[in-house]
């Protein structure tokens, strides 16, 4: 075996521990590098009242009111599967809405609701002229959210 | 392997390059304004986003550079250590700032958007993470290339580390796939193509040409002036030996 062939495979063979460790870390870390956990996550977590954590998922068509008229806000996150009511007292991102990505930081209180103390809007992976959907609006053939443009 | 080593010869190396550094510049120029004129002021304004969106073509290509720079530095680093390429050490070295710089941009015109889109300047979540990591791979493999009174020494520490940090790049690539983040999933760069209009891809694309263009640029020159240098403490030498 040549000196060359030699640090070659050292390297190859050193390279394939690294990543199998780094693999088998980021398996057992998995629940911290989540940022936030699903509503179905928190059913079969069995999260403890008052635990602080992340709460994501889509706000449920409809389910968005405002409480004593003024900065508080209820609405339920959904993932198609579980919902959880959410209240929230504060200023909302300008991407919220209805239909949308959202991420919800605080805990569970007694009564099973959500009670956030910060929320993100997350956004999706989709790109669109705004020009386009006020077009296929037009034309009745827009499918996504109905509820806003920015704009 | 002849390929290989053919251009291992710094004379010829640099005969090369200026007859290709011309060339590329212009084509970098040209790029950049056509990129920049697109995503300024032909591309439309999303339909969520608004006009937002347009930090898009800054911060994309520049996220993908910081990846791509780091994969240069870690297979000049391979090359380096298992065949002796004696300009992969200068590739890397002269490649790390510029990766420093695109991961910054990255981080920095992400921050700015994050603001308006998320509600949120920064959070912890795996893919901004990850790219912070990756800024500091970059500062670590510039100060260690740099810690060593032999500059022999400092190159192979500086490449053992490019190549372990090598592991951090699918990290970021897939860190919005394996777990919850607020970073959106891949929008060009996915299995079913990319779900990003054609009016918005187009400028994005061509400032992601126009960004490698530039690395390829800045890189020849930094390589050119290192071996410049090189030559120069040659001569130096020389005419210090000739005098005693």
């Amino acid at each position: 075996m040549t000196r060359k062939s030699r640090r070659m495979y050292v390297l190859v063979v050193a390279i394939a521990l690294l990543a199998s460790a780094t693999a088998l870390v980021l398996t057992a870390l998995d629940d911290n590098i989540t940022y936030f956990y699903s509503p179905s996550d928190l059913k079969t977590k069995q999260v403890t009242v008052g635990r602080a954590l992340r709460l994501g998922g889509l706000v449920e068509d409809g389910t968005f009111e405002k409480l004593d008229g003024g900065l508080k806000v209820k609405f339920s996150i959904t993932d198609g599967a579980e919902t959880v009511a959410v209240t929230y007292e504060g200023i909302l991102p300008d991407l919220f809405r209805e239909g949308q990505g959202v991420i919800t930081e605080g805990s569970l209180n007694e009564k099973g609701e959500f009670v956030a103390h910060e929320v993100l809007a997350k956004h999706d992976e989709n790109y669109m002229p705004a020009e386009v959907i006020e077009a296929l609006k037009a034309s009745g053939e827009w499918r996504g959210d109905e509820e806003q443009i920015t704009e | 392997m002849s390929v290989f080593h053919r251009f291992a010869n710094p004379n010829r190396f640099l005969k090369l390059t200026n007859q290709v550094l011309p060339w590329v510049s212009g084509l970098t120029v040209l790029s950049l304004a056509a990129g920049l004129y697109m995503s300024f002021f032909t591309s439309p304004p999303d339909y969520q986003q608004g006009e937002s969106v347009r930090i898009m073509y800054i911060h994309v290509p520049s996220a993908w550079m910081a990846m791509f720079v780091y994969t240069s530095i870690a297979i000049a680093s391979v090359c380096s250590l298992i065949w002796r390429h004696p300009l992969a050490d200068l590739a890397a070295k002269a490649s790390a700032p510029i990766g420093a710089g695109f991961t910054f941009l990255a981080l920095a015109t992400g921050s700015l958007w994050g603001k308006p889109m998320w509600g949120a300047w920064w959070v912890w979540d795996a893919r901004l993470t990850s790219v912070l990591i990756l800024f500091f791979l970059y500062l670590g493999h510039m100060a260690l290339m740099h810690a060593f009174e032999e500059q022999e020494r400092g190159n192979k520490a500086a490449a053992v580390l490019a190549i372990v940090g090598f592991v951090n790049i699918p990290i970021i690539k897939f860190s919005v796939d394996w777990w919850n983040t607020l970073h959106q999933p891949a929008s060009v760069m996915r299995a079913d193509g990319p779900s990003i209009d054609p009016s918005m891809l187009w400028p994005l694309l061509i400032m992601g040409v126009a960004f490698k263009l530039f690395y390829i640029v800045v890189l020849l020159i930094r390589i050119k002036s290192e071996l410049i240098e090189a030559k120069l403490r040659k001569y130096r030498r020389a005419v210090v030996d000739k005098a005693h």
